[in-house]
């Protein structure tokens, strides 16, 4: 599984990363956690606003901190 | 005994040898981690031993930043910003996104999307950091060049807070000129860079961008209605003393509290019904605002202040909106509060007040922008645009150097260009532009700031 989160770098972004890299130890499921900063590449994705997090390849959560429930939620 | 000598002899030349050796081996002495914190002890050291303290213009201007100070802790903070702070969160939770990002979208009409961008740089760009990913979201996979830079001048430009505090402390006519001017240049820096730079705009990728999913609207009558109401208790609570007695002003200064008042029991029913806040809680918030507000009229900071304290406990005692309101609130008043102090301490270290000087003599701000001459107005755009100002930390700089001297218009040139760039922000948009669209686009603003200084100055 992979999982990015696309973020330039604010505290809210650090804080995200921080919450899917716990939901992902917490779960036990198999996957990389890659932090995506450039602004082009984060506009790649067409997303509207940062913090958000992508799990392969879909966009799950965008412009707000997600909960790690939510996350655990997302990679079952 | 001579053994003894013999053996000490021997010990000395032991120890020679082994001083040498340890000459040799790397220091334990870590510098690297040394040098910053021994930088700033010495830094501090000499700052406090070279003090002016015999210097009338250094005393005189440390009375005047902590004054300044204390005039904003007591006329400004709990009646203005508070309540600004409040809005603001407000808008950063009631305002669909969704709704607006749809205006800002491949298909969006392109007239509408010029307007929409406009002015809602500061309702979806909550956080600094999202202006960056959002522009070149609009611009390559949405609405295209324009309306991207119409968003990336307006967020920053159109801050909800900025515009109250400088309404409020500047004046009603630089604050109103400010927002007016602001989003009218956002289209115009808008249009002229999509103009300029036509032939490079490619046909737009078909994916659309990620709209964020769909909650449950408020419908529009209904926000319109709160901010409505939210915006007449900011105004009824900050309704200044007018200078003659009589007329409009003065019959609005009389019942100011009582219009706050209505306003904020107004507020609480909205809630009661919309917001699920229960009615018992309502009624005992008046209940003890009324209380301060009818044994001590005469000290209306402390109705407002029980109301203020009364609210919080509203909104934090009611699950769903409600808490997402205060803690939106409450992320702008920690962001914002300490790089304010800094501002004001700062601005009446270095400006003073009227009357009284501070560390920058008047004489060079009335020198180089007083006035309203071309080149005032075009020196205090090119300062706005170069240097940084932490969020509405412009509004005490700018008190403090029109209070010296600065003339209106420079003032509004200042405010045009200050705020949307600085150093640092313009490498930033040109690693993401690239160097020919970010000269364009500085080089626009800093056109139109001059030109409405000059225009702001000349009618005012």
């Amino acid at each position: 599984m992979d999982i990015k989160v696309l973020g330039p770098g604010c505290p809210k972004c650090q804080q995200t990363e921080k919450i899917v890299k716990d939901a992902v130890a917490k779960s036990g499921v198999d996957a990389t956690v890659e932090k995506v900063t450039d602004t082009l590449a984060i506009a790649e994705y067409g997303v509207f606003g940062t913090p958000a997090v992508v799990v392969d390849g879909e966009v799950k959560s965008v412009g707000k901190i997600p909960k790690k429930e939510e996350v655990i939620g997302w990679i079952g | 005994m001579s053994e003894t000598l013999s053996l000490a002899k021997n010990d000395s030349s032991l120890e020679a040898s082994s001083d040498e050796k340890m000459e040799e081996e790397p220091s334990q002495i870590n510098w690297k981690s040394i040098v910053k914190p021994l930088s700033l002890i010495v830094g501090g050291f000499l700052l406090f031993f070279f003090l002016p303290m015999d210097s009338v213009r250094f005393t005189n201007s440390i009375v005047e930043s902590l004054a300044l100070a204390k005039w904003y802790a007591q006329e400004h903070v709990l009646l203005c910003l508070v309540p600004a702070f409040f809005i603001a969160g407000a808008v950063a939770v009631f305002v669909s996104q969704g709704s607006v990002m749809k205006y800002l979208g491949v298909g969006a009409n392109k007239i509408l999307s010029y307007g929409v961008a406009s002015v809602s740089g500061s309702v979806l760009a909550v956080c600094s950091c999202t202006i960056l990913p959002l522009f070149a979201g609009i611009w390559k996979r949405g609405a295209g060049l324009g309306p991207a830079i119409a968003f990336l001048y307006s967020g920053p430009a159109i801050n909800v807070l900025a515009i109250i505090l400088t309404a409020r402390i500047l004046g009603p006519e630089i604050g109103i000129a400010r927002a007016v001017g602001a989003i009218i240049f956002s289209i115009i820096i808008g249009l002229f860079m999509h103009f300029i730079f036509r032939k490079e705009e490619e046909a737009k990728a078909a994916a659309a961008m990620h709209m964020p999913e769909p909650e449950v609207e408020r419908p529009l009558w209904q926000t319109i209605l709160l901010f409505a109401v939210m915006v007449g208790l900011l105004i009824s609570a900050t309704w200044g003393k007018p200078e003659q007695v009589g007329g409009f002003w003065s019959a609005v200064f009389a019942v100011k509290w009582l219009l706050a008042g209505g306003f904020a029991t107004l507020l609480g029913i909205l809630m009661v019904r919309w917001m699920r806040v229960k009615l018992y809680k309502l009624i005992f918030a008046i209940v003890a605002v009324l209380v301060p507000a009818l044994l001590i009229p005469q000290q209306p900071l402390i109705a407002f202040s029980v109301g203020l304290v009364a609210f919080v406990s509203l909104l934090t005692t009611t699950r769903g909106e409600t808490e997402s309101w205060f803690t939106a609130s409450w992320d702008f008043a920690k962001q914002i509060m300490p790089l304010l102090l800094a501002g004001v301490l700062v601005a009446g270290l270095l400006l003073g007040k009227p009357g009284s000087e501070g560390l920058i003599p008047s004489t060079w701000i009335s020198g180089l922008v007083g006035g309203n001459s071309f080149w005032a107005n075009l020196f205090a755009s090119v300062v706005g645009a170069f240097m940084y100002f932490a969020t509405l930390t412009e509004v005490p700089i700018l008190q403090g150097l029109i209070g010296a001297g600065m003339g209106k218009g420079p003032a509004l040139a200042l405010l045009l260009a200050g705020p949307a760039l600085s150093l640092p922000n313009m490498l930033v948009i040109r690693s993401v532009l690239g160097t020919k669209k970010t000269a364009a686009f500085v080089l626009l603003v800093v056109v139109m700031a001059t030109i409405s200084g000059l225009i702001f100055g000349h009618f005012f």
